[in-house]
């Protein structure tokens, strides 16, 4: 091993001038976490309070517990910049480092997750897309390494159908997405079309070229169609622009409701007062005041530790980052129970996230009551959980003006069967038979 | 000193013709192809192989299509983006419909494809020159775009508009493993760059830069500006098309119309300036520097052991490379292939230079 890396270098030096970093001796107790950010470009305001939640986390667990179970968790950070092939240069990076390799990765990008969806079987590495990926990757007996935890895309789209049709029948009503220009924004297109077949509305899905900072076409057509309800699939500098240009239109913020990525500060901030009104998915609420919080105060921020400003802790997506380290990190300590308490490879985390249990009680324990509900994982399900509320922003905050309300499961999970099954024969897989994967 | 070719004489047109006529450069290119086809895969770890290398080979052969085009017939194009997206979704698009096809096959008809793609928007260069023909380009770049994301059948009708590729299986055989797929991309990048560097050498390159140094003068000495032009555009896309498609298949395995956006067109013609327009050799030193140089400077810091920000490491790789560019482009304008002609020269006479 140590000749070839010697070896590598040499030839590499050979082929170009470039310098490969040795890795430094690694203790053996350390479990690898890499963590593909993006702190810079047009996606860095809502990729910097999510790669800071998540860095967080690991942090106060390190300090606070000493890891998990004694193992001490090791963060590497690589910067995507939100483009697919400088996340798929950061995963081939990042997978072997660390005594048993990586644990996870989660790369908060869809058009990263579809190309990593490719590589991660063969590695035997999971993929934890907490509220984003690939719809269908929430049917485990295919997608065994794909966890699309909390809900996804299709789910969030049937959530918002669901919400406008209690306010009244949509019948002969017009729905208008406006999204990015991307599989993310593309995603929840299908379950739309569905449901303007059933509830005799009509669709009609508006893009947005990346980065989205050139929107007035698109909501000209909004001016001129005057939709009743406007969808908003963005990410980044789209959000706050989306909302910009609907206040320059005048078209009501009440009506427009954005995914869960298009709901957490920096996207209204930007948009001061024209923000006001505008309601978006919720998967969690935001604030610092849960438990979880109180220890990642103490822990590290009292002692000057801590990634992210005092007052940037308790956003929205700065929350999001601090679940997703703890589905990484629960889904770790899930495996530790059957593999030992030691590092673990992708393999053996893999089971972890598919026996992930999170009662409420454990949740209560871990201080994220009341941040998130209770889920459950397994072979059949990778979606764990698929509950949204609805939340409203005042000028101030951030208010819940909904209750949990639960995608239509029966609906949905037939079209994700369907959509895996494609997948499989496309790729030429086997799927799973979930009947027959023991639970332990 | 070790450069010498005294007493390396030449008896045959043949010899002197010859596309590497001093011995220095026949040894000199043996050991690297041989290093490359031989030591690379043996010891390369898998990050070098599938991250870093396998990119800069693919890219590499795009350069080269672009500097058929640009650099040896002088038509700037912006739409390389455009073609290489071309090249990947026909070879999706072939491997799906007709699963028979052997994936060479495959490849080679994407190249086709291309070709065609690039002399339909090649006919308007016939009219218009210089930066006229860039921005003609240009919307071939964004139409080709807006085909792949909005026209379903070409993604199959996948819902995301996200297409993923076959397994890469040619005469029975897999290339899963990072060392043979590396081997597949250098296969045919060597070929490639054989090919090219003979057709530049050839009757057909020489019309070729006989329009790119003026048009009116290479008309009047007999070469038909239609054919010399739209030949470029059909060698240069199907080059473009080939490496289009092994971007896909090889490299990303599934992709999305954004992967060969107007940043990749930017990309590639940055590379063959700085590589050296008119220079098979520029293109691969141009697609190493902007595919390599980055990702070393993102990890040096971390190599070093300074401990700084993801988010500062990755300005500093911004402004370095930045800095880099404009250094290398005041230091030699005609990019690093002429560098290394001008190190040549020098070192036929080193050390004694009298």
């Amino acid at each position: 091993m140590q000749f070839r890396t010697k070896a590598a270098f040499a030839a590499a030096l050979l082929a170009a001038p470039l310098a490969i970093p040795v890795a430094p001796a690694q203790a053996q107790n350390e479990q690898f976490m890499p963590s593909l950010v993006y702190r810079t470009g047009a996606y860095a305001p809502n990729g910097i309070p999510f790669a800071n939640g998540r860095a967080d986390y690991m942090e106060m667990l390190n300090a606070r517990d000493g890891g998990i179970n004694g193992v001490k968790l090791v963060v590497e950070e690589c910067e995507t910049g939100y483009a697919t092939d400088r996340g798929v240069e950061c995963y081939e990076r990042l997978k072997g480092k660390g005594p048993s390799g990586a644990a996870a990765f989660s790369p908060l990008s869809t058009g990263i997750t579809f190309a990593l969806t490719e590589k991660a079987p063969g590695d035997k590495l999971p993929l934890l897309t907490m509220g984003y990926g690939r719809s269908e990757s929430a049917d485990g007996s295919v997608f065994a390494w794909n966890f699309p935890l909390l809900g996804t895309y299709w789910s969030a789209a049937d959530i918002l159908v669901q919400h406008v049709a209690k306010k009244g029948s949509l019948k002969g009503k017009k729905i208008a997405l406006v999204y990015h220009d991307s599989p993310y924004g593309k995603e929840p297109i299908p379950v739309l079309q569905d449901h303007a077949k059933k509830h005799g509305y009509t669709f009609e899905a508006i893009p947005v070229t990346h980065p989205g900072v050139e929107q007035k076409a698109a909501w000209l057509q909004i001016r001129q169609g005057r939709p009743d309800y406007v969808f908003l699939w963005g990410w980044g500098v789209m959000n706050s622009t989306s909302i910009k240009e609907a206040a320059a239109v005048n078209y009501p913020r009440e009506k427009m409701y954005g995914v869960w990525w298009s709901g957490a500060e920096p996207d209204v901030l930007p948009a001061g007062d024209g923000a006001k009104g505008y309601n978006a998915l919720a998967l969690h609420p935001a604030g610092s005041v849960y438990e979880v919080h109180k220890d990642v105060f103490k822990h590290l921020y009292d002692k000057g530790k801590g990634v992210a400003k005092r007052e940037e802790v308790g956003q929205v997506l700065y929350n999001r980052g601090l679940i997703d380290g703890l589905l990484v990190t629960e889904a770790i300590r899930t495996a530790q129970e059957k593999f030992g308490k030691k590092p673990l490879n992708g393999d053996q985390v893999r089971w972890g996230f598919e026996n992930l249990n999170l009662t409420a009680a454990r949740l209560k324990e871990l201080g994220f009551d009341g941040l998130i509900g209770p889920i459950k994982v397994s072979c059949a399900d990778h979606e764990g959980s698929r509950k949204a509320r609805i939340q409203q922003w005042d000028g101030k905050q951030w208010v819940y003006t909904t209750e949990w309300i639960e995608a239509d499961t029966k609906y949905l999970r037939p079209k994700m069967e369907a959509a895996a099954k494609a997948y499989a024969t496309e790729k030429k897989i086997e799927a799973r038979d979930c009947t027959k994967v023991a639970s332990n | 000193m070790i450069y010498r070719e005294a007493g390396q004489f030449k008896t045959s047109y043949r010899a002197d013709q010859a596309v590497f006529p001093i011995l220095q450069d026949r040894v000199g290119m043996a050991l690297i192809v041989l290093a490359a086809f031989v030591a690379v895969p043996l010891f390369a770890t898998e990050y070098l192989l599938v991250a870093i290398l396998i990119p800069f080979l693919i890219l590499s052969m795009a350069a080269i299509g672009l500097n058929i085009l640009v650099g040896y017939c002088g038509q700037i194009s912006l739409g390389t983006g455009g073609f290489m997206a071309v090249g990947a979704y026909a070879a999706y698009n072939l491997a799906l419909r007709v699963p028979e096809l052997n994936l060479l096959v495959v490849f080679v008809l994407a190249g086709g494809i291309t070709a065609l793609v690039g002399v339909l928007f090649g006919i308007p260069s016939l009219r218009i020159k210089g930066f006229y023909l860039a921005v003609a380009t240009l919307a071939a770049q964004f139409f080709l775009d807006w085909l792949f994301s909005r026209v379903a059948w070409f993604t199959n009708y996948t819902p995301s508009g996200s297409v993923t590729a076959p397994a890469m299986k040619i005469f029975g055989f897999s290339f899963v493993s990072p060392a043979e797929r590396y081997l597949l991309a250098l296969f045919l990048v060597t070929l490639a760059a054989v090919v090219a560097k003979n057709l530049v050498r050839g009757r057909i390159g020489r019309s070729w830069m006989a329009i790119r140094d003026m048009d009116i003068a290479a008309e009047i000495i007999g070469i038909r500006p239609m054919h010399a032009k739209l030949s470029a555009f059909a060698v240069s896309s199907f080059f473009i098309g080939i490496s289009g498609a092994l971007w896909a298949f090889l490299h990303l395995g599934s992709w999305e119309p954004l992967a060969f956006d107007i940043n990749r067109s930017f990309n590639l013609l940055f590379m063959i300036i700085i590589g050296g327009l008119g220079s098979i050799l520029g293109c691969f030193l141009g697609a190493a520097f902007i595919t390599m140089v980055p990702i070393a400077l993102n990890q040096i810091p971390a190599a070093l052991g300074v401990p700084i920000s993801t988010a500062t490491a990755a300005h500093l790789e911004f402004m370095i490379f930045g800095a880099l560019i404009v250094f290398f482009l005041i230091v030699e304008p005609h990019g690093l292939a002429r560098l290394w002609s001008v190190g040549k020269q020098k070192l036929r006479l080193w050390p004694f230079p009298h």
